[in-house]
């Protein structure tokens, strides 16, 4: 097995942390561990690790092909290998596909649960209902269920016109 | 402008300040971090343009009804040692410190909340509590957001939540924390155990300046690291139910450490008085790491009449700005460890040696 740091020697330290029902682990060399602090538990947390690493694993998927830049803020991945930073709030969208790997190995789920800005809390609330009856609305369809999917659609129309365009995204 | 050192609570009334469980929770914090719509963020955005987010957030801050009573300030405006001093109490990262034109500071009077501009993100709102009060300063720093969000457009996304410029605090933007002073899980050998059962739980532990700094005196910070999937109330909980664990595994510490090692804590407490109230050259590190079993001796009760203030007080007294503020900025290092040693000597003079039977 690779280090999968430096990609080059077989690694010998292996790691596992267990947070909430995910599991993560990381395999590295005798040198990379040591440079990453990983002999010492007391300054080790994974979590500041996976960064480092997925830094340079995740966000390079298109090593080669033509520089994705930030359209709003003209920042790059190589920016974010170098800084683990991004450059404005629209990179996330700019690098969604990139940073969704690293999003998944870093916290406890992709999606966003807790406090939002009130002026949007409810325009939140109403694209999750949305999104909740649409499933509903398919699996109607699918096990001909006509009456049900007639409600639901009746019940998205509504909820639709209420909401704006954005919330429905 | 406002002089930032009439401006800052006294460090002995800032040790007077007292909260539950204080004996082992130093303090407690909840940061959150927001940042402005369509702006690239402080690391990325060029001077100009921090310097116009400054001067929107700055006043917006100011206006707050928490923030009544504030210091408001340009980081540029302030000297590097009132920058230092800023971080030996807590109230900004060294990463803050660093800044210079286009990022910010706003503290209040009761120094219970501090807000950084333009540090990593637009805004980093802390909310700062003594003893263990993580949920009363979660409390009070989200409607301190409520407020705020009425008057600036943070970027927020239905997905991912809060923008930040780091992923690891997309979401909530939350980061739960509490200063820990853990003297009996480090004498019982028990803390790295500890430490390491922590971690999996995906919480921090780091020394006294947050991140890659030191346990220094034996306290320790723990804190969240993940802030995405995971609600504010909830991180809360899981932090509380955590820290009244460690803080259990401490008294436990303590108490077994005085029925089956005694001689061992004797030994420890005696010695770091015998060095503090007689030293004359010590250095800032030595100093905390001495005091920290001074006050392991005063929770003990080794030292009748003698209250955990004066230690606290020492505590931020004699590192190396607070010093250079009271006498001189010019001060050598070695100047500072002889005139730290006076200083120390001098209020230890009450404290008579632990009674130890």
């Amino acid at each position: 097995m690779q280090c999968c740091v430096c990609k080059e020697k077989p690694a010998t330290v292996h790691l596992t942390q267990i947070v909430g029902e995910k599991m993560q682990k990381l395999d590295l060399c005798e040198d990379c561990a040591k440079a990453k602090g990983i002999n010492d538990p007391t300054s080790f947390a994974m979590a500041d690790l996976m960064l480092g690493l997925g830094a340079s694993q995740e966000l390079d998927p298109s090593a080669g092909a033509v520089e994705v830049k930030c359209p709003r803020c003209g920042f790059s991945q190589a920016d974010f290998k170098k800084s683990g930073r991004l450059g404005c709030p629209e990179c996330y969208q700019t690098f969604a596909e990139g940073l969704a790997g690293l999003l998944k190995t870093m916290h406890k789920g992709t999606r966003h649960v807790g406090k939002a800005p009130e002026a949007l809390r409810k325009s939140r609330e109403t694209g999750d209902r949305l999104k909740l009856l649409q499933k509903k609305l398919n699996k109607a369809i699918l096990t001909e269920d006509f009456e049900t999917a007639a409600a639901l659609r009746d019940e998205i129309k509504g909820l639709s016109g209420a909401a704006p365009a954005k919330a429905a995204k | 402008m406002k002089d930032l050192h009439q401006f800052l609570i006294s460090p002995s009334q800032a040790a007077q300040q007292h909260g539950p469980h204080d004996r082992i929770v130093m303090s407690s914090r909840v940061r959150l971090a927001r940042n402005l719509r369509d702006l690239a963020f402080p690391g990325w955005a060029k001077k100009p343009e921090r310097v116009k987010i400054l001067e929107t957030i700055l006043p917006a801050v100011s206006a707050l009804p928490e923030m009544a009573d504030s210091f408001a300030e340009a980081m540029d405006n302030l000297t590097a040692l009132d920058k230092q001093i800023l971080v030996e109490r807590h109230l900004i990262s060294r990463e803050h410190a660093a800044k210079n034109v286009g990022s910010g500071i706003v503290l209040n009077r009761e120094e219970s909340f501090c807000v950084m501009i333009n540090e990593e993100d637009h805004l980093r709102m802390q909310a700062l509590r003594p003893g263990f009060q993580i949920r009363e300063a979660w409390n009070a720093i989200d409607r301190l957001d409520s407020t705020l969000e009425k008057k600036l457009n943070f970027a927020f996304d239905n997905e991912l939540g809060y923008l930040t410029a780091c992923p690891t605090n997309l979401g909530t933007g939350i980061r739960v924390s509490a200063m820990l002073h853990l003297p009996g899980l480090v004498l019982a050998e028990q803390i790295n155990p500890i430490i390491q059962s922590v971690n999996k739980l995906g919480l921090a532990v780091r020394g006294l300046y947050g991140e890659g700094t030191e346990a220094l005196g034996n306290i320790f910070q723990v804190s969240n690291q993940m802030t995405l999937g995971e609600s504010e109330s909830s991180i809360v909980e899981r932090l509380e139910k955590v820290l009244s664990q460690i803080i259990e595994h401490e008294e436990n510490a303590r108490q077994t450490l005085l029925e089956k090692k005694k001689k061992v804590v004797f030994n420890h407490i005696g010695r770091a008085y015998g060095i503090l109230a007689n030293a004359h050259l010590i250095s800032s590190k030595e100093t905390m790491n001495q005091l920290s079993f001074l006050r392991l001796g005063v929770d003990m009760e080794l030292f009748p009449g003698t209250n955990r203030a004066l230690v606290d007080e020492l505590f931020l007294t004699t590192q190396p700005a607070h010093l250079q503020k009271q006498i001189s900025d010019k001060l050598t290092a070695e100047e500072r460890d002889l005139i730290r040693a006076d200083m120390v000597r001098e209020r230890l003079k009450s404290v008579s040696r632990p009674v130890t039977q």
